[in-house]
């Protein structure tokens, strides 16, 4: 059964190993070698990724972070380290990258410019196809990818070409759904979207990964979106990790995320006013609603439970 | 100096008195909107879109206005229309006192019409065609056929404005994204465009980049008094402008200042927008019972909201 080995199931989660993913092992990338513009995007990275939390990793242009999760379905190479997928080097000569790719579900900033296929169905069901599964179930997955990302089913005998930018996003992303993979990565998966869309495709995300166990690295410029959604948080700086922690404690260390040439979310600021004004709720603040229940807690105010 | 030297000048005054003066006049309408609809035909086969229908409001030079509305609200059609890339179907459109809709306008006419409005994109990569940084701003005047002399005064001072003159010789091609669009935006302040539209130009930009294209666009608009209109899917970039517009299905459903459109939070909501995080703090703490004004926007004027609001309550 393809679908059972590909998938992280709670009987197989035993023991240390299997705690992790992902890892990157003293990994370095170097882009233009050997000629005067020579950079390490990516210089010596050691990193674990959880297995069945959402991983956000930030960091300033140019810091790594679209290099380094490139190299997790071997699309890009390290020139030196390992990178391990279940604790196996992907790198190694006896592992097929192929079923790497499988396993491994790698959305790219603004996917839709890749869209290729005659009609929508068959640009989605080209992975599953690759995977060499059933029609039966090929036809499934597409429709379930397509539910995944929000596709109208009556959009999928039509062109790609014909769609909407917002509607060749959603196809991009029900094709790599469709291949039901054990770590989803996604590059900027919200980047140009209005607020009510970032909600949408950012909560099924979560809702997918608590209903699946899949595990989630996800790149992304907001702050705010981040804070919101990962369960971890991995900053980067010039090719180097230099926070590998929990959303609060990481925006809780303001200098060392300004030093990124990074920013902490808007509330996280507002927390460190009040505080200058003698109103201490802490400075590992993240979320709006978080603020708001700390302010109704110290103050014994009655807290709206709504949230947006 | 030659005399074209000297023409170029003259015509370089002028250029810039005309500015100042239409903003001490408290701002001429720069550009006018009467009833103005645009549908997308779909080429015959495909159902047609109504993207703007009946759309009317003005623009005073000199101004800042912010529009928000969720993707597929006509924003980005809008923004078309305004710079003359795309024609309306209907309604009268005004850029500068010429009726760019009116049958008697001439191709010239919206040729000149069209010199006045500049557009800085979404992706930095798109928008850049020389190599060197100062030959880049350098090419927008090049075309209009201007003196170098005068080119290289305009591509100095624009790289000024938006803080970039020492990678003037630099490699554009290396410059980080925020550099990038910091340059776009020079070569059309090197055009004299007297009003910009940005479409999004911070969307692709890391916390960094976006704060110093920011800090250029407010610049531009309070320092040199150029006209600016920009679309965005930050609220907090909005709350920096004087005018805020929230279009939604083709059409014009809020407009006002950021401190009157940003405190009607459900309906933002409910136009797939959000208000800027300080608001939706100040929001739920009413909702908890603490009378605070909603239009706090900055961290500071927030966090002070919230301690009188406690005070007052006598919480502390």
């Amino acid at each position: 059964m393809v679908r059972a080995e590909g998938r992280a199931t709670p009987e197989n989660k035993n023991g240390n190993e299997n705690e992790y993913i992902a890892e990157f092992r003293d990994v370095t990338f170097v882009y233009n070698k050997g000629v005067t513009y020579e950079t390490k995007a990516v210089d010596s990275v050691n990193l674990k990724i959880r297995r069945g939390l959402i991983t956000g990793i930030i960091g300033a242009t140019g810091s790594g972070k679209s290099t380094l999760i490139q190299m997790l379905n071997g699309l890009i190479k390290p020139d030196s380290g390992e990178v391990l997928i279940d604790s196996e080097n992907i790198l190694s000569k006896d592992v097929k990258l192929k079923k790497i790719r499988f396993k491994v579900g790698l959305v790219m900033q603004y996917p839709e410019y890749q869209l290729f296929d005659e009609t929508v169905e068959s640009d989605i069901a080209f992975g599953p196809r690759n995977m060499g599964l059933s029609e039966e179930e090929i036809k499934r997955r597409v429709e379930s990818g397509a539910r995944f990302a929000g596709l109208d089913f009556s959009l999928l005998k039509k062109s790609p070409f014909d769609l909407s930018g917002g509607q060749k996003r959603r196809a991009a992303i029900a094709g790599v759904m469709a291949m039901e993979p054990e770590l989803l990565v996604l590059d900027e998966p919200a980047a140009g979207l209005d607020p009510a869309a970032r909600r949408e495709i950012l909560g099924k995300i979560r809702d997918y990964r608590k209903e699946r166990g899949t595990s989630v690295v996800m790149v992304s410029h907001s702050m705010e979106d981040m804070a919101r959604y990962c369960d971890r948080i991995v900053v980067m700086n010039q090719g180097r990790v230099c926070m590998d922690d929990t959303p609060p404690k990481v925006f809780g260390s303001s200098e060392e995320l300004f030093s990124a040439g990074l920013d902490v979310p808007g509330i996280t600021k507002v927390a460190y006013e009040l505080q200058k004004l003698g109103i201490d709720i802490g400075r590992d603040i993240y979320t709006v609603k978080y603020a708001a229940d700390m302010l109704c807690e110290k103050y014994g105010l009655k807290a709206s439970a709504e949230n947006f | 100096m030659s005399n074209t030297n000297k023409a170029n000048e003259a015509y370089e005054k002028n250029e810039k008195n005309e500015i100042t003066e239409s903003k001490k006049a408290g701002g001429a309408d720069i550009i006018k909107a009467e009833n103005i609809s645009f549908t997308y035909d779909g080429g015959g086969s495909e159902e047609k879109v109504e993207a703007l229908k009946n759309i009317s409001f003005s623009v005073k030079e000199g101004s800042f206005t912010a529009i928000l509305g969720r993707n597929g609200s006509g924003k980005s059609t809008l923004a078309k229309l305004l710079c003359m890339v795309l024609t309306p179907d209907g309604g009268r459109l005004t850029v500068d006192g010429v009726d760019v809709t009116s049958d008697e306008t001439t191709e010239e006419d919206i040729y000149e019409a069209r010199k006045n409005v500049g557009m800085v994109f979404q992706n930095p990569d798109n928008q850049i065609v020389a190599t060197i940084v100062e030959e880049d701003v350098a090419f927008g005047p090049e075309n209009l056929g201007i003196e170098p002399a005068v080119i290289r005064r305009r591509v100095d001072e624009a790289l000024d404005i938006v803080g970039m003159r020492k990678y003037a010789r630099h490699s554009a091609s290396r410059l980080s994204g925020g550099q990038k669009q910091r340059v776009a935006i020079a070569g059309t302040i090197a055009m004299r465009r007297r009003c910009i539209i940005f479409d999004e130009s911070t969307a692709m930009l890391d916390p960094i980049g976006r704060r110093e294209v920011m800090d250029s666009i407010v610049r531009l608009n309070r320092d040199e008094g150029i006209t600016v209109i920009m679309i965005t899917h930050y609220m907090d970039e909005a709350s920096l402008a004087d005018r805020v517009i929230v279009m939604d299905g083709g059409e014009i459903v809020m407009d006002g200042a950021p401190s009157e459109i940003f405190v009607r939070a459900e309906e933002l909501w409910q136009c797939g927008l959000d208000v800027p995080q300080t608001t939706e703090l100040l929001w739920r703490m009413r909702k908890a019972g603490l009378d605070v004004p909603l239009d706090a926007f900055g961290e500071r004027e927030c966090a002070e909201a919230i301690e009188k609001a406690l005070e007052k309550a006598a919480k502390i």
